[in-house]
């Protein structure tokens, strides 16, 4: 039986010796969309939208991934949220973007631990490797559409929309567990 | 499984995390009541169907959720290459000759 969303408040969600996957604390997150003149928008925010995907940039408190040739994320706490709201809604008239709060619509799992890697390695159709320390991807956990990031070796953050987040809880759960009984075995 | 090069990512991927889009380059008419019935439906169903070499779209819906094409054989599934939505088609004798 999977768990019910509202269970999933920040708390650790399994753990084993090596191991452990929490659920994170409320994070301000924006969606934007830019098409052009990026620079701009770096000026502004002042900080340096990275241009590949999968890259990361961060500064004083926002953290910024860039998920797709005209598409990025950007983390901040809470309070910082209204000040970039009113710093991209300046820009609005002079340079069209579409940017969107939804800081509601998914939850962060902390995956740490010794057995990170493996964890992930089986819900994700990727190599979970080509995901380097300081990168992140958007991919596929257990047919759940998810972001990773990599913040160190076996140190993991993925993001979960709401709707799939007790599915993949459960996932996450039942892995810990198995590979917690594979270690006692051997 | 496919191993798809998405060239927006600039990395070659499973096949899972993209979404098949049907044939590439088939453009839509500017103005569909100009047509007759036939060539409405040419636009609508007609399709290739290549045994061989195909154009097709793909989306990278589960990473970058972009639209690009992809030149496969449908006989050997081989990926010849994948270029980005709105660039030409590329000349094919010359890619297979590359190729080879
Ligand atoms: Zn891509």
């Amino acid at each position: 039986m999977s768990k019910h969303i509202s269970s999933l408040m920040p708390a650790v969600l399994a753990k084993s010796p090596n191991m452990c996957v929490h659920i994170m604390p409320l994070i301000g997150r924006i969606s934007l969309r830019i098409r052009q003149e990026i620079d701009k928008f770096d000026d502004a925010l002042g900080i340096e939208l990275p241009r590949q995907i999968g890259a990361r940039s961060s500064k004083d408190d926002i953290e910024a991934l860039c998920l797709g040739p005209d598409e990025w994320t950007l983390l901040m706490p809470i309070e910082k949220l209204s000040t970039v709201q009113n710093t991209l809604a300046g820009l609005y008239a002079s340079l069209p973007h579409s940017m969107t709060e939804v800081t509601g619509r998914e939850i962060t799992f902390a995956i740490e631990g010794e057995q990170a890697e493996t964890l992930l390695s089986i819900g994700c159709p990727r190599d979970i490797r080509t995901i380097k320390i300081g990168q992140a991807r958007r991919t596929l956990f257990d047919g759940a559409t998810v972001v990773i990031w990599c913040d160190a070796h076996n140190k993991y953050r993925m993001d979960v929309w709401n709707s799939f987040a007790p599915f993949v809880a459960q996932t996450l759960e039942t892995g810990v567990g198995e590979l917690a009984a594979e270690l006692t075995q051997s | 499984m496919l191993l798809i090069p998405c060239p927006y990512c600039a990395e070659t991927l499973p096949e899972v995390e993209f979404a098949y889009a049907g044939e590439a380059h088939v453009v839509r008419p500017s103005d569909p009541s100009l047509m007759s019935d036939e060539e409405w439906e040419n636009y609508l169903f007609i399709r290739t169907n290549a045994k061989g070499t195909h154009f097709e779209r793909w989306r990278h819906i589960h990473g970058c959720g972009r639209f690009f094409n992809v030149v496969r054989d449908t006989v050997s599934d081989k990926i010849y290459m994948a270029y980005k939505a709105g660039e030409p088609k590329p000349k094919i004798d010359a890619l297979l000759e590359k190729q080879r």
